[in-house]
């Protein structure tokens, strides 16, 4: 007796084959999942907090799923101040994160030390770290923050998926 | 004036330097070598059980250049007292008061650190907001707000901050805004910095 179900494995290809780039099909899926690190060093943390709460929901985007652990991260978000002290674990961090990986530079002190031109505060991520995306305000709203990350996942979109992707960048 | 100031002077002739009241608040600045025995009576005789906060001034182009101010507190009583005592330049070393008071170990630490008074007989005379290796006291007067540059390999480094385009300090004057907020105008303006920005 054979009965046939609408939930089965259907072997006729009409609506089942989606012909695409590898290029795109691998953008896609990386683009839409990237999982944070949430490298959370001062008031920009909370606003962090807030964009993966209810109420503005990161995960619309794909990026709900915070990994404290850098070797399951996709996306370092600098969130902060960073300090001098602080400098180098960012970068230790960000070198055991598995390649591909891109990094936002969220609000004005991770983007530039901001406010604190000071003896004690690194003036920019950027001066250890390859950064895709810079977001201003001090700190960002968290609708800025969604902003930056469909502006990586545009960005994402138009890389070679298969290429080398380990970041290079000049130093400053 | 708090009555402990002038108890203190009757106990400890000679050690007192001087008494002060400023808007209720008793300052009593003592001699150096009297700092641990003054500290002790304080604590054991006058009841000031607590110690609120200690930290270190830079009288920057004065001698005694390092003055550490102590605040004292005492908890049965509900009175305060200020305890202070000034080193030279060239030799910022004071006793410790953390014997006296455990509390005083990360204040004398971080006065350590910011202002580079070496607190004689300290169990653990380590940096506290720097890290170990960083040359520099970078809240005397004379180390400049932008910093220098440093580095330990490995650990830290620093480089100069930018100071052009904000105010960034302010001076305590009356005069205008131009004058109590300096923006750097004799430092050439920075050249703009080349970053990718993504198209949208």
């Amino acid at each position: 007796m054979s009965v046939t179900s609408p939930l089965a494995y259907d072997s006729k290809v009409e609506g089942n084959v989606i012909f695409t780039r590898l290029d795109a099909a691998i953008n896609w899926m990386r683009g839409n999942s990237l999982w944070p690190m949430p490298m959370g060093l001062a008031c920009c943390a909370i606003e962090l907090m807030a964009a993966s709460s209810a109420r503005f929901d990161i995960s619309r985007f794909g990026a709900e799923v915070m990994r404290f652990s850098p070797r399951q991260s996709d996306v370092m978000i600098v969130a902060g101040t960073v300090t001098y002290k602080m400098a180098y674990a960012v970068k230790r961090i960000w070198d055991q994160m598995p390649e591909p990986k891109w990094c936002i530079a969220m609000g004005a002190c991770a983007s530039s030390g901001g406010m604190y031109r000071s003896y004690a505060v690194l003036q920019g991520i950027d001066q250890l770290l390859p950064v895709d995306v810079y977001i201003s305000g001090c700190p960002p709203r968290p609708e800025a923050l969604l902003d930056g990350l469909m502006k990586l996942q545009h960005k994402i979109m138009g890389e070679h998926a298969l290429a080398d992707q380990h970041k290079q960048y000049a130093e400053a | 004036m708090d009555p402990a100031a002038n108890t203190l002077d009757e106990k400890f002739p000679g050690a007192v330097l001087e008494k002060k009241e400023f808007r209720g608040e008793t300052s009593v600045s003592v001699r150096l070598d009297a700092v641990r025995d003054i500290a002790r009576f304080c604590r054991d005789t006058l009841g000031f059980d607590y110690l609120l906060d200690l930290t270190s001034i830079d009288h920057f182009g004065s001698e005694p250049r390092w003055e550490v101010a102590c605040e004292l507190y005492s908890m049965s009583e509900g009175r305060h007292l200020r305890l202070k005592y000034s080193m030279n330049e060239n030799e910022p070393e004071a006793p410790t008061l953390t014997d006296i008071w455990p509390a005083a170990d990360w204040h004398e630490r971080e006065a350590y650190d910011m202002m580079g008074i070496r607190f004689k007989g300290h169990p653990d005379l380590r940096r506290i907001l720097m890290w170990d290796g960083y040359p520099h006291y970078p809240l005397r007067k004379d180390f400049p707000l932008e910093g220098l540059p440093t580095d330990v390999p490995q650990v830290a480094f620093t480089s100069v901050a930018p100071l052009q385009g904000g105010p960034f300090v302010t001076a305590p004057t009356d005069g205008t805004t131009q004058v109590r907020e300096p923006r750097a105008h004799h430092l050439p303006p920075l050249p703009p910095k080349e970053k990718f920005i993504a198209e949208p």
